[in-house]
């Protein structure tokens, strides 16, 4: 008995060792890493929205559109285009007709065209108003990403496709889109020496622009509120400046005060309850707040130097702003109750304007150096300037609500001997490379970005 | 008999003598040792160009740590031929004692351990510090026989290789590929995680058989729309590339891959 467990043990001892010096073949999985990419526009078709006959004829009535679907959809088309992000692909080599592919797709035909995303939809005209549904599908998986629908006036047609491409964009980049919004601006008229200037605003694209103001009064810096249609802005009144509020929405408009001196730059905190400004008190210019409720006004930073253009964080725990305190116009951070400034722009020339990206990490500048303007942004602590555009004359950067897209207005000399001068707004992205003027129906300055209108 | 034996001791230490004081390698002054030639081992980054992620840096230490033997012993020597003094023959002992000294001084141990994992054209550049002795003296065949040894050596670990990684020119050659079909989404935000780890399953051509997201359950959670964004958009990359381009021979080493996906790199940028 004890024999033959000394041999099990042994037979066990024997195969032991035989599994540990057997050579086993293991294949380790192979790891590859892929840290680059491309930076090319994503291919992407946006079909007409199909509409039947009755819809049509409804929509031609009212609207005096032929064809609805397809303007639709030329608006997507548009704005996805002037992102920088999307290459939306020629029509005429769409293969399936709307009505069709609004159904179901046949990705074969569309992976041939080389999309890599498609837009479907339709359009209807149910109890006299417009219904859209649509959808967003991933051609190389064969697979919906999206399927949306919703019912507005039919006079709102623009605004359905920017929240489309909203949409759109934010399933296919993973950030908000920008586009279902509107911009405030000065328009400007006139020669130089007596311009007159109106209060204005239109949609991103440069649609449905409507003035505010006749031009009687001096009118300048409008900024939108983050959180509401609300709008601030500086108008001389009798030669003194004034700080107003205007309600987008209903065109109320009321005086929030008087200031004395010079008065810059009025804007909204991010909770939309403040307001903070800079003015000149017995000579000097410091940064203030004013709580709208209770009107009751703060000075936040106390410094025998020119403090001008306050702008929140989002967090609303810091401010920036410019100051020369250092000699020079620089830009500087402190913190919301005016303690801990820190100068945080140490490149040459002149800094100004700083204002602080929606999305918190960086801030926006207009940079002076040897004669030229540039735009450019920086990291919150200074770090990281990059100069996205550089010109003879351009400043007043703007974010756009999702903080990839700056605006700003640019004058230039309208003939080779630098006789008269035109302002035109632009817009530029972070990576620098997307610039375009966005059109206006006149001059323009100034330019304030809104937040979405629709969340 | 006395006599005999003393005359025969006589004439023995008489030899000795003789053969004491005439043998040449006593009345010499000490060989020069060859100098100890210096090895510079060339970061393999340099030449292929290839910024890696800090991840991607790790993936190769593992490899190269596997192959570190590898890469030594498979130098052929010819470089070393050109740098050494003429050979000198020299007795066994003497080729012992200079081995010895090498071992010591050059400690080819901890020269393996810098070694990066290679390309093939690569690996002819460099070569075996173990070696150097016996490319002393060629004469000797026990010197010889050793190496064939290492030559044995070194090909079964070739085999190895081929079973636990694609070579850096086939890894290169994948990674053009798809940075090329990979649009990244130009919206996420640079200062979180951003790693998609899909796995493969790979046919003999390159074309996906199966396509595997690691960390599938983060692309639902709260928060992390990005995530799924940035994962659609790897799975894109991969079947737009599709046949990758993988080696024509060793299928069952790479038939099963896993791709990591970072875009921390170029949305810092």
């Amino acid at each position: 008995m004890q024999e033959k467990c000394w041999k099990d043990k042994m037979l066990f001892r024997y195969l032991f060792i035989l599994l540990v010096l057997l050579p086993v073949k293991v294949f380790a999985l192979i790891e590859v890493d892929i840290t680059r990419g491309n930076l090319n526009p994503l291919p992407v078709a946006i079909s007409p929205l199909a509409i039947d006959k009755d819809s049509k004829e409804n929509f031609k009535k009212i609207l005096k559109k032929k064809n609805l679907g397809s303007e639709i959809s030329k608006i997507v088309e548009n704005n996805l285009k002037q992102s920088g992000l999307f290459n939306p692909l020629n029509k005429d080599a769409f293969l399936q007709k709307p009505d069709i592919a609004n159904l179901k797709p046949r990705f074969e035909d569309w992976n041939l065209i080389k999309a890599q995303a498609l837009v479907t939809g339709k359009v209807t005209f149910v109890d006299e108003k417009l219904r859209v549904e649509f959808r967003l599908w991933d051609v190389l998986a064969g697979k919906e990403m999206m399927a949306l629908a919703f019912t507005t006036v039919p006079s709102n047609w623009r605004r359905v496709g920017h929240i489309i491409t909203d949409k759109v964009y934010e399933r296919l980049t993973g950030e908000k889109g920008y586009f279902d919004t509107r911009i405030i601006y000065i328009s400007e008229e006139g020669p130089k020496t007596n311009r007159i200037k109106k209060l204005a605003i239109m949609d991103q694209d440069g649609f449905n622009n409507k003035f505010l103001t006749l031009g009687n009064e001096l009118v300048l810096t409008p900024r939108f509120s983050p959180t509401n249609q609300m709008v601030t802005y500086l108008s001389y009144f009798r030669n003194l400046p004034r700080v107003y509020l205007l309600d987008i929405e209903t065109g109320m408009q009321e005086v929030v005060g008087d200031f004395p001196g010079m008065t810059f730059a009025p804007r909204f905190s991010p909770d939309g309850k403040k307001i903070i400004m800079s003015f000149a008190k017995d000579g000097n210019s410091d940064i203030y707040t004013m709580d709208l409720e209770n009107r009751i006004v703060e000075r936040i930073s106390n410094h025998p130097s020119i403090d001008t253009s306050p702008s929140y964080s989002p967090d609303g725990k810091y401010i920036t702003f410019n100051s020369d305190r250092s000699g020079y116009q620089q830009i500087y951070t402190m913190k919301s109750n005016g303690k801990n400034v820190k100068r945080i722009s140490f490149g040459n020339g002149l800094y100004g304007t700083p204002v602080w990206s929606p999305r918190g990490d960086l801030i926006a500048f207009t940079k002076l150096h040897k004669g030229k303007f540039y735009i450019g942004v920086m990291r919150t602590d200074g770090t990281g300037e990059r100069l996205l555009t550089e010109n003879f004359y351009q400043e007043a950067p703007s974010w756009s609500p999702n903080g990839r897209v700056l605006i700003f207005y640019r004058e230039t000399k309208t003939n080779t001997k630098g006789e008269g001068f035109s302002a035109k707004l632009w817009s530029i992205d972070l990576t620098g490379y997307n610039e375009r003027m966005v059109k206006t129906q006149t001059d323009a300055s100034d330019p304030s970005w809104s937040s979405l209108l629709s969340n | 008999m006395n006599r005999n034996v003393i005359i025969s001791f006589g004439f023995h230490s008489l030899l000795v003598i003789i053969t004491a004081m005439s043998l040449p390698f006593l009345a010499k002054k000490p060989i020069d040792l060859p100098p100890i030639i210096s090895v510079e081992l060339i970061q393999i980054s340099d030449k292929t160009n290839i910024p890696f992620a800090p991840k991607a840096k790790k993936i190769i230490e593992k490899v190269k740590e596997k192959e570190k033997k590898l890469v030594s012993e498979q130098a052929p020597p010819k470089k070393i031929k050109k740098q050494t003094p003429d050979a000198v023959p020299l007795p066994d002992e003497k080729i012992e004692k200079i081995k010895k000294i090498k071992d010591k001084k050059q400690n080819p141990e901890k020269v393996e351990t810098e070694v990066k994992q290679i390309s093939e054209f690569e690996k002819k550049e460099l070569f075996d510090t173990n070696n150097i002795a016996a490319l002393i003296d060629k004469s000797k065949t026990e010197s010889a026989e050793t190496n064939k040894k290492i030559d044995k050596v070194t090909q079964n670990q070739d085999k190895e290789m081929d079973f636990s990684g694609l070579t850096l020119s086939e890894e290169d050659a994948l990674k053009a590929q798809i940075f090329g079909c990979w649009s990244i989404p130009l919206g996420l935000p640079f200062n979180e995680n951003l790693l998609v780890r899909i796995k493969l399953q790979l046919k003999p051509d390159g074309s996906i058989i199966r396509t595997e997201i690691l960390d599938h359950a983060r692309m639902n959670k709260p928060g992390q729309a990005f995530y799924k964004v940035l994962a659609e958009s790897a799975l894109r990359a991969i079947k737009l590339c599709q046949p990758l381009r993988v080696p024509s021979t060793g299928y069952e080493r790479w038939k099963n891959m896993q791709l990591n996906f970072d875009a921390r790199e170029m949305l810092e940028g």
